[in-house]
């Protein structure tokens, strides 16, 4: 793959460039889809690979919480839909990254920015994943929360991350599905499972409402993606489609959300109420100070260091061809002990 | 030709012969399963990582239709099977219950919130013992399944020749990695050399024989397991040379899975999977 230079005409201090964006903005507003030949802003660029960089490390990263509980999956059914999501996940990883690629940054220093801090993931995969129940909770209501952001992102104007996330959509489906079905044998079960059901929903509340990002008044890229139809709604008409589809559900289960958010409906506008979510801790926590954040990384950090041979035997052995993976670098991040 | 047997024909000796027979193939599926699927978001590259997800998937899968035939049977049904029988009443070999870490690595792993086994996975495991035994037990399981195809019990015979199609792939994936990290660099040839040799007398234990080894042959319902496991040598040992790698020499069998003498490690693995279920055996889970 090549990887990509800024040119001076790319740059807003460039003669022409105020015509090229008003060219590129006119065919965003119609609807067109942009494709990794055309001319775009740099900014353009570079806030696409952000947001599919964070997308494919929130898979990656969201593998291991959930990943973390195939080998003690309840059935034989569990087990089997449990793998399958997490390949998916890591499928998903892949077809994003790929997407990022055609933008003009290899998949290797995407992933080598994310072991070393340098790029976030989702602030939902910094926290444990304590029982078999958060497993069905992560697997119903933050993929349901998911598919909110990515159905509306799967309109957007970059089309190589709009077929992607297409796909990905579509797969997703089916695991929110399978979350659900979880939830509902925990919620209809024994009292001790449905305790273990409350009590993940509980733990996971205040992640999950902060899934969607900072609130309209608190974001600072969202003017400007809107904009370029990189995202279509804002942050918290998310949450509100969230909310609306989903708390219903929840209580039809006899699932509680805790006192403290004063959760509520406002007849009139059809809107959730709650207090609003403490965004200073979730700028923190995607900052890599959340309760696992470390070791997620660190996780990631050594299945990357001790699949170097991996890598690098493969790349030999294909004997200079290319071969359909990124490059293997020597640059081992040092094993601290 | 055999007649084929239908299960309401199956009696005596006959019975618990291919009773026998399914426990093995069905525990041996489910453990290689289990252990594949512990790499399922730490393999050493995403492709692989999906790979390995993936053939997991087909083993559970292949497990989950042993189960059904042996309920069939009369046994308990395959979540009773899976998830509530203890470690000793499995009749899986060895070599599939065997965990993926090099020798002298026995310390406690560092706690990375995983679990205690993928902690270990990820700061201690040797993805090479993984990958190598997947060969040596996909070309085991083909082999296997091919001569079952033919079998005269024919609810098994269905399910063999339902399986090719799947562990065709199996094979071209196993052989694939063979082929090119037997040699590839100074690294690779050593990781997967000390894996041969490693695993080597634990793949011949696949083999072990049973008491009903003449019963299965001798009614056409199995080949004997000492001629499976010579078409078996006749398919690794060429790929192996061909990868540069050695088959150790004199290398005893490692035996005693089928008649349920397991090493540690399957305990813990039983454990392992069972310990959700455990919470409460009687709910739905």
């Amino acid at each position: 793959m090549v990887q990509f230079t800024p040119q001076p005409h790319d740059k807003p201090d460039d003669p022409g460039y105020e015509e090229r964006l008003v060219a590129f903005e006119a065919r965003v507003a119609r609807g067109d889809k942009v494709e990794p030949g055309d001319w775009m802003p740099l900014d353009y660029r570079k806030q696409l690979i952000r947001l599919i960089q964070v997308h494919a490390n929130s898979e990656i990263c969201g593998a291991l919480p959930e990943g973390a509980w195939i080998p003690h999956a309840p059935s034989l059914q569990r087990k089997l839909a449990l793998v399958a999501k997490v390949q998916d996940e890591v499928g998903h990883a892949q077809l994003l990254y790929r997407a990022a690629e055609t933008l003009g940054k290899p998949r290797e220093e995407l992933i080598q920015e994310l072991i070393d801090g340098k790029a976030k993931f989702s602030n939902v995969f910094h926290y444990p994943a304590e029982t078999w129940a958060d497993v069905c909770v992560i697997a119903w209501l933050i993929d349901a929360a998911a598919i909110v952001n990515q159905t509306m992102m799967a309109e957007g104007s970059y089309g190589p991350y709009s077929r992607a996330l297409k796909r990905i959509c579509y797969e997703e489906a089916f695991h929110l599905t399978h979350g659900y079905d979880m939830c509902i044998t925990l919620a209809t079960g024994t009292k001790m499972q449905r305790d273990m059901l409350q009590d993940a929903v509980s733990r996971w509340w205040k992640p999950i409402m902060m899934f969607h990002g900072p609130s309209d008044k608190e974001s600072k890229h969202t003017v400007q993606l809107m904009r370029w139809r990189i995202k279509l709604k804002t942050n918290d008409e998310q949450r509100q489609i969230f909310l609306k589809k989903y708390v219903p559900k929840m209580f039809n289960l006899g699932l509680k959300v805790p006192e403290e958010w004063d959760l509520r409906l406002d007849e009139e506008t059809g809107k959730w109420l709650y207090n609003e979510p403490d965004w200073a801790e979730f700028i923190s926590v995607v900052r890599g100070n959340g309760p696992v954040s470390e070791q997620r990384l660190r996780t990631r950090r050594l299945a990357h260091e001790h699949g170097l041979w991996v890598r690098e035997a493969l790349e030999a052995a294909a004997g200079g061809r290319p071969v359909p993976m990124p490059t293997a670098q020597r640059n081992r991040v040092a094993v601290e002990n | 030709m055999a007649v084929a047997l239908s299960e309401t024909e199956l009696t005596g000796d006959r019975r618990s012969a291919i009773i026998d027979l399914l426990y093995r193939l069905a525990d041996d599926s489910l453990i290689i399963g289990h252990r594949e699927s512990e790499w399922t978001g730490l393999g050493p590259i995403l492709e692989e990582d999906i790979a390995f997800s993936s053939m997991a998937q087909d083993k559970m899968g292949h497990a989950l239709a042993f189960y059904t035939l042996l309920h069939e049977l009369a046994e308990p049904n395959p979540n009773q099977l899976a998830f509530l029988r203890s470690a000793s009443e499995f009749r899986c070999c060895a070599f599939v219950a065997l965990e993926s870490f090099a020798d002298g690595q026995q310390s406690p792993p560092e706690s990375l919130f995983n679990n205690p086994v993928r902690d270990r996975l990820v700061s201690q495991g040797d993805w090479a013992l993984s990958c190598t035994r997947q060969f040596l037990f996909s070309e085991a399981d083909a082999v296997r399944m091919a001569a079952l195809e033919t079998s005269s019990y024919e609810p098994l015979a269905q399910l063999a020749r339902k399986f090719r199609g799947e562990l065709k792939y199996h094979t071209m994936h196993g052989r694939m990695l063979i082929e090119r990290l037997g040699a590839a660099t100074e690294e690779s040839r050593r990781r997967m050399s000390a894996s041969v040799d490693t695993l080597f007398p634990y793949a011949l234990g696949m083999f072990e024989t049973t008491k009903w080894d003449k019963l299965l042959e001798a009614e056409g319902l199995a080949p004997a397991e000492c001629t499976l496991c010579e078409r078996w040598l006749e398919e690794v040992g060429p790929r192996l040379r061909a990868a540069g790698l050695e088959i150790p020499k004199n290398a005893e069998p490692v035996c005693g899975g089928r008649i349920g003498r397991h090493p540690a490690q399957l305990a813990r693995l039983v454990d392992d999977i069972q310990q959700v279920r455990r919470l409460d055996p009687a709910a739905s889970w």
